[in-house]
């Protein structure tokens, strides 16, 4: 029998293809992930803050404690993923190091570099990272990204940003798949993106990894209308933990994300959830508080 | 008359078993809620997250319909947590149909970083062979995946790794791999699932 292979691009973007359909919930203790897990996560992110939180604290967001990253691993049997700031390959070798799931590359951390993105082949770990518009998803994906989300607005409860974004990404992957082939060329320069990628894209219609939808995602509707727009499953960052009840809200978005072209279902599963978290008019932040901005 | 083979829907790598399904001349259905099991002639639990898919299986009351339907010898096939799904013993509590006699260990290899591809032999897929394709490995994609620590006198393996480890399984028209068949473009081993008599 032949070798055995990690770390393959195969294996980086197959464990994203068996978190679709699913919900990638934000947890800050032990308690949090174990929530998480009973309510039906499919996954669960690592955190000190919930964005809304990092948000409010100010200052410079970093990779979080290894402890608490350690202590969230051994507490739950779902993959667990952790941010690093973008750019600070360092914290992503940290993270690998301790055996992560998964790195976010996330714009929700203070960058570590303006002008330039991990790269992410270097690794064995796979990454997700965020994005605003195509051209933005098939840079992170030439760097080695395995898997994308669109950013939204993180920590706002706001879902806007986030359908804005995956608008964006699924109606330029529409009009290239309309493109003569002459075109090709013409639209890798307008996107900013591989000329292979924008050809890949543009047969098969599709992004060659699993998109997640990210940032305001608050209610169970939220989620399936994500859903709804094409995505293939959402993460919830302080939508949960920031709700009145964040076990009920949590098994209702998964349910919801299941049943997302059934309106009674996500109906039935919306019923007396109490409070969602307090939600932020984008128009209201700041531009240099946008978390969206970040990345390159 | 054509055959409907069902897809679990509920959460996981459930679109790639649909597609490959559609290029077989098949009728596929997404099944996420009991009525959609009625009149199936073979069922694929994909992988996904175990934990995830057991839960909602059990609050749309998925467990005991398709429970009855894999012991009254519908063909049903288990890839990766749909086999953690199929055993009678996960070691981790958790809801599981409970169909077959085999003892599972969940992240057998660990975590993500010990996921991996290897080429396995597996000899029953000979059955199905084209040309070209008679005893040639079958690519073998382990994603945080389980292994069979035990099993009954009635289940084959068919497949194992070099140390012995045993990733495929057959009782009856019960299949479970704890690889991911749905995640190459080798279609042998759906074929094979569809060869199950009905």
């Amino acid at each position: 029998m032949a070798e055995v292979e990690k770390g393959t691009w195969k294996v980086k973007v197959g464990l994203a293809q068996m978190l679709k359909g699913g919900v990638i919930m934000d947890v800050v203790t032990v308690e949090h992930a174990k929530i998480a897990e009973d309510a039906g996560a499919c996954a669960v992110m690592a955190l000190e803050r919930v964005p809304a939180d990092i948000r409010a604290h100010g200052g410079v967001a970093r990779m979080s404690d290894p402890e608490l990253i350690t202590r969230i691993m051994d507490a739950v049997t779902i993959p667990v993923m952790a941010k690093c700031r973008i750019g600070h390959f360092v914290e992503a070798q940290v993270l690998e190091a301790l055996g992560i799931d998964y790195i976010d590359e996330s714009e929700v951390l203070t960058p570590a570099d303006e002008e330039h993105h991990i790269n992410k082949h270097a690794f064995k770990v796979p990454f997700v990272c965020g994005c605003r518009n195509l051209g933005e998803a098939l840079r992170r994906l030439g760097e080695g990204a395995a898997m994308i989300r669109t950013k939204g607005e993180a920590g706002t409860g706001n879902v806007v940003e986030a359908v804005r974004h995956a608008r964006a990404v699924l109606g330029e992957i529409r009009r290239l798949q309309g493109m003569a082939p002459e075109e090709w060329m013409a639209a890798a320069k307008e996107l900013g993106a591989p000329y292979e990628l924008v050809v890949q894209v543009a047969q098969s219609g599709k992004l060659p990894v699993v998109n997640f939808a990210a940032g305001g995602v608050a209610t169970p509707a939220d989620a399936a209308l994500m859903m709804q727009l094409g995505v293939d499953g959402v993460f919830v960052g302080s939508g949960i933990f920031k709700s009145a009840d964040p076990a009920r809200r949590a098994a209702a978005i998964v349910k919801a994300v299941t049943h997302y072209n059934e309106p009674k279902i996500v109906a039935e599963v919306s019923r007396g959830l109490g409070e969602a978290m307090p939600g932020l008019e984008i128009a209201a932040i700041p531009e240099p508080e946008r978390l969206a901005v970040r990345g390159w | 008359m054509t055959k409907t083979y069902g897809v679990l829907a509920l959460q996981g790598a459930f679109s790639e078993h649909v597609q490959i399904l559609r290029q077989m001349s098949v009728q596929v259905v997404e099944v996420r809620l009991p009525e959609q099991l009625a009149e199936l002639d073979g069922l694929i639990l994909p992988g996904g997250e175990s934990t995830t898919v057991g839960k909602l299986a059990v609050a749309y009351n998925l467990v005991e319909p398709i429970r009855e339907m894999a012991l009254r010898g519908i063909p049903v096939w288990g890839t990766c947590a749909g086999m953690i799904m199929m055993a009678k013993d996960a070691g981790h509590r958790q809801p599981l149909l409970g169909v077959m006699d085999i003892v599972v260990k969940r992240n057998a290899f660990g975590r993500q970083l010990e996921s991996f591809e290897t080429d396995l032999t597996i000899p029953a897929l000979d059955e199905i062979a084209v040309t070209g394709e008679l005893g040639q490995p079958f690519r073998g994609v382990f994603i945080r995946a389980p292994v069979i620590e035990s099993f009954a006198p009635n289940v084959q393996a068919l497949a194992c790794l070099k140390d012995g480890q045993v990733v495929a399984a057959q009782q009856g028209n019960m299949l479970v791999t704890a690889f991911h068949p749905e995640l190459s473009s080798d279609t042998r081993f759906h074929r094979y699932f569809l060869s199950l008599a009905t």
